[in-house]
């Protein structure tokens, strides 16, 4: 009896000291794969998720477990691509966390500013120029559209305009073979 | 040598301990939907399967035959394989931080494989020696990792498939399994014994 | 002198029925100068080009209209005299339908020439980079429907081996190059003579396709009574895509052109005859691009047959002076019939890389079947001329999993449409590749963009961490030498201090009011 219980225990002290001496030896330092989801958000910065960033959005996949649809901005894609990095199912986005839109950017309706600098200093990415009593304007290469400059404004003077398609920004429609549907493209020589 | 040889193919492909044997199916249903983690998973788990195959026959060797306490080998096993899980995973984390994600919980479940514990107290039923433990544990894992990486692939290509909405998700899966499973009854008799 | 030279064979590839025949009996005609000619200042790879004319300008023929913004870029040149009537949005030839910016000239019909390009009869006597000047403000690019400038393809730098010029011509319907050889073959000899100056190579390989012997002919004639040793024009097989460079070399010279990479990586160098008779024009008359010959065929024109037109033509003045629409119009195809795309509209201009007015019938094109599901048959795998696994690229595009289809070279696919023409399943593969490429490419962006706007954020944050730290330590440093002094009489000069500039304030703030209330 005494032997069962001093074998197992000395087992036991055995393996402890092995796990200890491993703990020790292999301490990881930061956390790369908060830096892997982080680089697939699309970084609008406009904390529809919930959270205040989309950094500490990626922390909170990581580390608490949050869902990976709630970011409107990254959209479909984004999802696809969480689930995919992390391995889990991908799902539809969150309805409550808002709704997919087309890219858009911010206009400043120059008549109605009143240069009052509220939303230079909601704007996360430095996209809008401008000093107090001077002219504020978007700068529309740099924003990103994440509408949080709207609120605060006010006077209500900025605009949300949905981004043109150019012809280098146009992109193929994907082939639609449902029943019931042809295509004709490309032109098929009479074999 | 030759008896290695066919401790080797006997685990490896005639007595498979997934399909044939059905032991450790649940990382086998669970980590195989990328390829990429089904590999990974596989890795841990051979590391996991040979170590612990010697390290539970030498404490069955030295500890317990010696001191009479063969009823405690399932404590023993578990203890051990429980401490090599843990390692493991610390090496895993520090290694690949993402993977170590990806696998979640399915990592420390090897310590409730079934077929991790399976080749430790068989290797004690077949009595074999330390030489024949670790080609028979070497021989499981590499086995387990075989079917893993062909199981993930199928699944991959499965899930872009046009499979029908009854079907679609863990159906089809166990059905492929079963066929793969009906595959490797081809191997039987391959080797006596 | 058709040289017995040794050809391989390429990879997959289909015969096709040509219908040549349609269109390459008549003589090369030109066109009627149109009344209104529209320029698109982005008609090549590359940046779009940047309008130096204005409004209500007079310009003449050959004059530029644009200035090439960037090196991989082309200027656009006025195809007749007459006044500039707009620059902006108008229809383009582009399988999206939609509008590009184009500089729009009313013809005067006097067709006056520019003269700020002086011939350049003894080309012999200037270096590569003169001639690849020439070339450049000549707005010269690739006519056989890439137009890719030329001048930085004659650039090409030290080690090229080889110069091919592609009469290969192997799409259906298509006859604009056979035409050129036919009727134009001093030209093309020309060019080729100018093009090897200029990259300072010696030998230079002609390359026809065997369904065209009056061509053949005639470029042998040609090259006869220029006597050079270093050309030699010969016959390749007729096979699609025959014509596609990558093809080519491996047909002429036995070498593939490795996957992303170009012919000039292996020493190769490859350009369309038309675009080396373009050369010989820039150079030796000083005629910049303003023309081009293109094919109108098809069932639904009333004469189908080739026109040398002036770039900017609309479609439907092309149209117009080959007899106009019969009654089996029904498609209005720009290209051949496997790599063409409709255009929505007949109002779309003659642009560089227009080779092809296809007016279709349901004789020329018929409506594809409904599509069934990939029965993993493998044919389009044998045909595919790049050895691509069409197969597997029509899985992961299907699906959008587009970081796989990276192993499988899709942007090595040049979209010839063979794998569609052989699949049972009347899968539109081809459609499958252009959507994933455009989708890859569009991630590409975004992903540039949300690392610039992390950047930024990042800049924002720590910009704003450090005035706040700042803000901190001065406040903190205040309220040490307040602590420090400790006696009232400190405290009280500071309040003094502080209000003190508030009356200043006050003051400063006080005349500029009175102002208003007289207003």
């Amino acid at each position: 009896m005494l032997t069962a219980i001093l074998a197992v225990s000395g087992l036991a002290a055995g393996f402890g000291l092995l796990l200890g001496f491993a703990a020790v030896r292999f301490r990881t330092e930061g956390d790369p794969v908060v830096d892997k989801i982080d680089a697939l958000l699309p970084q609008t910065q406009c904390a529809q998720c919930g959270f205040p960033g989309c950094r500490p959005y990626a922390q909170a996949i990581l580390n608490e477990g949050a869902d990976i649809n709630r970011c409107p901005p990254g959209g479909e894609a984004t999802i696809r691509a969480l689930a995919d990095l992390l391995d889990r199912e991908p799902k539809p986005l969150d309805p409550e966390r808002g709704e997919e839109k087309p890219p858009a950017v911010a206009v400043i309706d120059e008549r109605v500013c009143i240069g009052c600098t509220l939303c230079i200093q909601a704007c996360p990415v430095d996209a809008i120029l401008g000093a107090a009593k001077q002219m504020h304007t978007v700068i529309a290469s740099e924003c990103t559209g994440c509408e949080l400059c709207i609120e605060p404004c006010p006077v209500d003077c900025i605009e949300m305009i949905p981004e043109p398609t150019t012809l280098t920004t146009w992109r193929w429609p994907k082939p639609d073979t449902s029943p019931g549907t042809t295509t004709t493209s490309p032109a098929w020589p009479k074999a | 040598m030759t008896e290695l040889a066919l401790i080797l193919i006997a685990t490896v492909l005639v007595n498979n301990f997934v399909l044939v044997k059905f032991l450790g199916l649940c990382p086998f249903m669970g980590v195989s939907r990328k390829l990429e983690t089904a590999a990974g998973m596989a890795l841990a788990t051979t590391f996991v399967l040979t170590l612990s195959s010697v390290c539970s026959y030498l404490v069955n060797a030295w500890l317990l035959a010696p001191l009479g306490l063969e009823y405690l080998r399932t404590i023993a096993f578990i203890l051990v394989i429980a401490a090599l899980v843990q390692f493991t995973e610390m090496v895993v984390q520090k290694t690949s931080p993402l993977l170590y994600q990806v696998l979640g919980i399915y990592l420390p479940l090897i310590t409730t494989n079934c077929a991790v514990l399976g080749v430790a107290l068989l290797n004690i039923q077949e009595a074999h020696g330390l030489l024949e433990s670790m080609v028979y544990g070497f021989g499981a894992a590499l086995g387990f990792s075989l079917v893993m990486v062909m199981f993930a692939g199928i699944r991959e290509r499965v899930a872009v498939a046009d499979v029908p909405v009854p079907f679609q998700g863990a159906a089809i899966a166990l059905i492929t399994a079963g066929l793969m499973a009906l595959g490797f009854m081809g191997f039987a008799g391959l080797v006596k014994g | 002198m058709s040289s017995e030279r040794r050809l391989w064979r390429f990879h997959g590839g289909l015969h096709l029925p040509g219908h040549k025949a349609l269109s390459n009996t008549e003589p090369l005609d030109i066109a009627p100068l149109p009344a209104r000619l529209v320029h698109p200042v982005a008609q090549h790879i590359g940046s779009p080009s940047e309008p130096i004319v204005e409004v209500g300008e007079k310009v003449l023929r050959g004059q530029p209209l644009t200035r090439a913004n960037g090196y991989v870029c082309s200027p656009v040149h006025a195809a007749s005299s007459g006044t500039v009537v707009s620059i902006g949005p108008h229809p383009v030839p582009h399988p999206s339908g939609l509008d590009a910016e184009c500089v729009i000239i009313r013809t005067d019909g006097h067709d006056s020439p520019y003269e700020g390009f002086p011939p350049l009869s003894n080309y012999q006597t200037l270096n590569a980079p003169a001639l690849r000047a020439r070339v450049r403000e000549c707005g010269i690019v690739g006519l056989g429907g890439a137009a890719f400038p030329t001048a930085v393809k004659l650039n090409a730098g030290v080690g090229m081996r080889l110069l091919i010029l592609n009469g290969a011509e192997c799409e259906p319907y298509i006859s604009c190059d056979d035409s050129l050889m036919r009727h134009r073959a001093v030209e093309i000899i020309a060019g080729a003579q100018v093009m090897l100056h200029a990259l300072e190579i010696r030998h230079c390989c002609i390359a026809i396709e065997e369904d065209k012997p009056e061509a053949l002919d005639s470029l042998e004639a040609a090259l006869k009574r220029a006597d050079d040793p270093r050309i030699e024009v010969t016959r390749v097989p007729a096979i699609y895509p025959e014509g596609g460079e990558r093809q080519l070399i491996e047909v002429l010279t036995g070498k593939q052109v490795p996957a992303a990479g170009i012919p000039a990586d292996i020493g190769m160098l490859c350009h369309n005859v038309g675009t080396a008779a373009a050369v010989a024009r820039a150079v030796l008359y000083g005629e910049p691009l303003i023309s081009r010959v293109i094919t109108v065929t098809g069932h639904g024109g009333a004469h189908p047959r080739n026109l040398e037109v002036r770039l900017g033509t609309p479609m439907a003045d092309v149209v117009a002076s080959c007899g106009g629409y019969t009654s089996e119009a029904r498609h209005l195809i720009m290209g051949g019939a496997m790599m063409g795309f409709s255009l929505s509209t007949d109002a779309v201009p003659v642009i560089k890389a227009s080779n092809c007015l296809l007016v279709g019938s349901p004789e020329d094109i018929k409506p594809r079947q409904q599509s069934m599901p990939c029965i993993r048959c493998g044919e389009c795998a044998q045909v595919c001329p790049a050895q691509l696994l069409p197969q597997q690229l029509y899985w992961h595009a299907r699906a959008e999993e587009f970081d796989k289809l990276e192993p499988f070279n899709l942007f090595d696919c040049i979209e010839c449409g063979c794998c569609d023409l052989v699949c049972p399943s009347q899968i539109p593969l081809t459609q499958y590749f252009r959507f994933a490429k455009s989708e890859i490419w569009a991630r590409e962006r975004e992903r540039r963009q949300s690392d610039v706007a992390r950047e930024r954020f990042e800049n924002r944050k720590s910009r704003i961490e450090l005035a706040e730290a700042e803000r901190k330590k001065r406040l903190e440093a205040k309220t040490r030498a307040l602590k420090k002094s400790g006696s009232s009489a400190a405290s009280k000069a500071v309040i003094d201090e502080v209000m003190a500039r508030v009356k200043a304030k006050e003051a400063a703030a006080a005349p500029p009011s009175r102002h208003e209330d007289a207003d």
